[in-house]
């Protein structure tokens, strides 16, 4: 019998209360007439079934009734209601938006083959070179030769070309892979094939793999492309396969992908430092575990190969973490804003359900009367807040998903995924969840705290119910909670923004302002010889210059901020030892009038000439911090140091540009005149990006510059056509839209706050209009009621700014890194938070404090 | 509930298999929750035992609904075991359970007309 009273507690309370007697009556009997053991087991665990299936279908039962009410209840009181739903949409939509994001950066599984067990193997040259440098094809096949790691290895590395035939001549982004890369990824083409070992060999012929967005954009979504011969850059490559749609590899945008052919020379160099290399670990291989054992390959490779291998270690990471660390920074700052917008909506939520509940206090009154009850009225509270959450929750999912476009310039261009994260199950899932916790884990408190009072003396006429110190303290702590949060945020997103300046206000090095950029890559066999490139230079240069407006134009290898790469050792005649000073430097090939065209001012000396001729002596323009590095306080003019195997004077000295990006530390810069690159060597170096200054809108030069470049040669593809200012502002995005995030976060978290703020000091009034009425029946000035209000309302906010203020700095601690400089403790950041919350105490007051002074003495006194 | 909150009978059709059972245990004589178990399985030849669960549960949702109501008569004292609870029909509960039995004949007049049913038992 026990046993039958345990079980039907499975039951609702109410339910139980009801009809527990009368089911243990039924079940005795039933134990009473079964006639023998067996019959009894039958009898209890017929009871078992169906008290289990029965207290199921009861709470549906009640489910459902509460729902009825409930939404009947809620439709009867649309300016509470909409106000929850809003407040609950805000959280519930910037927490889902800000999970959506990171979740499909750092937490999702990548869209390949047990993904778990991807690493990148990187050459680990730290402390005296980067931690992840590409290994280079000889290295590489080393590794995949000697080591016991992992079940497979590949390689893959960026490429570019031009592509002629079926339309424009067009500069397409691709890669280059070696053969087991994609059965290891797992990825399988859309139609055709994917490449064979065969395909690998030098000797095989050239083959080609289309991106499906190519092959409709180009091709025409041409049924029979298979076969079909493809030039880029002027050599014939036979399609063999177009990739599917969702295939981001190795990074967003790629359009074709060719075989990483290495032939003896690739072999002969190992110091051509260009492959990412992937590994799949052998099953039960960790990564610490890996690492080390790559660490025996490394030893063996510095003993055959010393000079290019010294002190170099193997590094290995998960493929899933591949994302640098500002954008982890960024990401996981978004979604510790977000949480908060959240619990401050919740606290919010909170403060609107207790209101309410107050408020309420008769009807529940009423229903305690008439026998319901605490268990039932808890459930029916907190079946109320549950719809509200969950409605707000939807409006809120929608609101998220509206703002994933803005979002997602937070997704790094590097990562093989979509750029826009998919809406599916699982981030529904986590709405629904938040959703859930909101509306249960806000609305228990408020509901126990309303029920759990309730008695007959809310049935008494003009009683106001519920204005005791327990439920006040419960909603100044909430309110307090809010500013205090609300602080945290402005003070984030203030830092961030003063971060923002920062960056922006950097000297670049260059002026922006009037110059437009475009990148002309002349393919080789085509441009092999130094004549034919040189001649389409002078033939551009020449005719950009004449266009109106233009004040210069110049070529150069690679653009600053765009490029951060090309860095070459140097060594320094006369200079400090090379052990004790680092040697990597920024190299760019530049045709005369570079700096001009740039705006980088010339400190020293003469711009690079047509005079300087590949028979005439080598020269080259350097920065002032190459000069403070090697030479300092000296003057470098005449010196000689030996870069891109040859050794150079320096002519002069220039400015110092960030060619790594504004808020990274950028080498030293070494400028070398465009005739004196050796035809057959430094391919990559060959100036491609066209620079031209215009004192007009540089943008209405893009016209008559495709004319120019189309002339000099038809089929020569142009890419990349931009402005100088737009590459800076890039460089920003990111920040720029994590700013405005965060600050949309901190102004929906100021205006949740003010508006609990504002409900809390008005339900004060209200509650002690009878106080106020008397007070001014005795002669109280207007004005001392007005200050009591304010002086309330300013109590509130300093219990939340004070630790607000406290959470605010560990925060701005913790996320130190993202802020360029800015001082984590910055006074004038805390100090225009702290003042925007004090204004909006003072705003939130006011209008109860008038409700206050306007009541009427005899009105109210009449009406107790 | 007054008459006027009551829903159209036809709107509660068709009505679960036990709530029919239950009413018409209780048509003709105020029961107790045993008794109307009893009184349904020998209604049905045996072929229909309510649990206890199923049977309070309908219970429960008949009286919030108005089929039925609890009585405070009470029978003679030696027959009476105060823990017991006795249900009754009310005149909205008797329309509903009419409502019922004109659908199912309609039902059998259908199938018969369809050639399903040879006659009636």
């Amino acid at each position: 019998m026990r046993f039958f009273r345990l079980l039907l507690h499975l039951y609702p309370a109410s339910f139980r209360s009801e009809y527990e007697d009368e089911l243990a009556e039924v079940f005795a009997r039933r134990l009473r007439d079964a006639s023998w053991w067996g019959s009894r087991l039958g009898v209890a665990l017929d009871a078992f079934v169906d008290t289990v299936s029965n207290a199921a279908a009861v709470h549906c039962d009640i489910l459902w009734q509460d729902v009825r009410f409930a939404m009947r209840v809620l439709v009867r009181a649309p300016g509470f209601t909409s106000t929850a739903i809003v407040v609950s949409a805000l959280g519930i939509g910037a927490s889902t938006a800000a999970f959506t994001v990171t979740d499909h950066v750092l937490i999702r599984p990548l869209p390949f083959r047990d993904p778990a067990r991807l690493v990148k193997v990187w050459e680990d040259q730290s402390p005296n070179g980067p931690p992840e440098l590409e290994p280079s094809p000889a290295n590489y096949r080393d590794w995949k030769r000697t080591n016991h790691t992992f079940d497979e290895l590949a390689a893959y590395s960026g490429l570019a070309a031009n592509i002629r035939g079926n339309g424009e001549p067009e500069r397409l982004e691709g890669a280059l892979v070696t053969a087991g890369l994609f059965p290891m990824l797992g990825v399988r083409p859309a139609f055709g094939r994917i490449f064979s070992e065969e395909d690998d060999r030098p000797e095989a012929p050239a083959t080609l793999l289309l991106s499906t967005g190519l092959w409709k954009r180009r091709f025409g979504a041409d049924p029979g492309i298979l076969g079909r011969k493809v030039i880029l850059d002027d050599l014939p490559y036979v399609v063999i396969g177009v990739m599917r749609e969702d295939l981001h590899f190795p990074y967003r945008g790629t359009q074709f992908w060719v075989p990483a052919r290495f032939n003896e020379a690739a072999y002969a160099d190992r110091s051509d430092n260009y492959l990412n290399v992937i590994g799949r670990l052998r099953p039960g291989m960790s990564i610490a575990q890996s690492q080390s054992e790559m660490q025996v390959v490394a030893r063996q490779l510095e003993q055959t190969y010393p000079k290019e291998n010294l002190h170099l270690k193997i590094a290995v990471e998960s493929m899933r973490d591949d994302v640098s660390k500002k954008s982890r920074m960024l990401l996981m700052a978004m979604l510790g804003a977000a949480f908060c917008v959240l619990l401050i909506a919740c606290a919010n939520l909170a403060n609107l359900l207790l209101a309410r509940a107050l408020s309420r206090r008769k009807e529940l009154a009423v229903r305690t009367a008439l026998g319901v009850g605490r268990e039932r009225m808890v459930r029916q509270l907190l079946t109320e807040s549950c719809i509200l959450a969950f409605a707000g929750g939807s409006l809120g999912v929608l609101l998220a998903f509206s703002a994933l476009p803005l979002l997602a310039r937070l997704v790094p261009n590097g990562l093989p995924i979509a750029e826009v994260p998919a809406v599916d199950l699982r981030v529904l899932g986590f709405a629904a969840g938040i959703a859930l916790l909101t509306g249960i884990g806000f609305g228990v408190l408020p509901s126990l705290r309303a029920c759990g009072s309730v008695d007959f003396a809310g049935l008494r006429e003009g009683s106001r119910g519920g204005v005791g110190g327990r439920k006040e303290r419960l909603r100044t702590a909430l309110v307090t909670a809010e500013v205090a949060g609300s602080v945290v945020l402005l003070v984030s997103a203030g830092l961030l923004i003063r971060a923002l300046w920062h960056i922006e206000t950097t000297d670049p090095g260059f002026r922006a302002a009037g110059v437009l950029t475009m990148r002309t890559v002349l393919p080789v066999p085509k441009y092999a010889s130094g004549a034919r490139r040189n001649q389409f230079y002078s033939q551009v240069l020449a005719e950009a210059k004449a266009l109106p407006g233009v004040s210069g134009a110049a070529y150069a290898s690679f653009l600053p901020i765009v490029f951060g790469g090309g860095i070459w050792h140097v060594t320094a005649e006369g200079g400090p030892p090379e052990n004790v000073t680092p040697r990597d430097t920024s190299l760019r090939f530049i045709t005369p009038g570079y700096f001009a065209a740039m705006g980088i001012p010339l400190r020293l000396g003469r711009d690079v000439a047509e005079s300087d001729q590949p028979e005439s002596n080598k020269v080259a323009v350097v920065s002032e911090s190459f000069v403070r590095r090697y030479w300092p306080g000296q003057n470098p003019i005449g010196r000689h140091f030996s870069i891109a195997n040859a050794v150079r004077e320096v002519v002069a000295v220039a400015g110092d540009v960030k060619v790594r990006g504004l808020e990274r530390f950028s080498e030293p810069q070494v400028y070398l005149p465009y005739r004196q690159r050796p035809d057959n060597a430094l391919a990559f170096y060959a100036p491609n990006e066209l620079v031209v200054r215009s004192t007009a809108d540089p943008s209405v030069l893009v016209s008559p510059l495709r004319q120019i470049i189309g002339k000099a040669d038809p089929e020569q593809p142009i890419s990349a056509v931009r402005t100088l200012s737009e590459i800076v502002e890039m460089d920003t995005a990111s920040r720029a839209v994590q700013v405005r995030v965060l600050g949309a976060f901190a102004a929906i978290a100021f205006l949740l706050a003010g508006i609990g703020l504002y409900g809390l000091l008005s339900y004060a009034v209200f509650s002690r209009s009878q106080e106020f009425g008397v007070r001014m029946a005795l002669g109280a000035q207007r004005r001392r009621i007005v200050a009591m209000v304010v002086r309330d309302g300013a109590r509130l906010a300093l219990a939340g700014v004070i630790p607000g203020v406290c959470l605010a700095y560990v925060a701005a601690r913790s996320m130190s890194a993202l802020l360029a400089d800015v001082n984590p403790a910055d006074g004038a950041t805390f100090a225009s938070a702290v003042t925007l919350c004090l204004v909006m105490t003072l705003a939130g007051s006011l209008l109860p404090a008038v409700r206050a002074v306007r009541l009427d003495p005899t009105r109210v006194m009449r009406s107790e | 509930m007054t008459k006027s909150d009551l829903p159209d009978p036809a709107s509660l059709l068709p009505l679960p298999e036990a709530t029919f059972h239950i009413l018409l245990a209780v048509s003709d004589a105020d029961r107790h929750g045993y008794a109307i178990i009893q009184d349904v399985a020998v209604r049905t030849g045996g072929q229909l035992k309510l649990s206890a669960g199923t049977l309070y549960r309908s219970i429960a949702r008949m009286m919030e609904q108005g089929l039925i109501l609890e009585t405070r008569e009470r029978p003679a004292p030696d027959q009476d075991d105060e823990r017991r609870r006795y249900y009754r029909i009310t005149p909205y509960g008797r329309e509903v359970a009419q409502a019922e039995v004109r659908r199912l004949a309609q039902l059998l007049d259908l199938a018969q007309a369809s050639g399903f049913v040879t006659g009636r038992a």
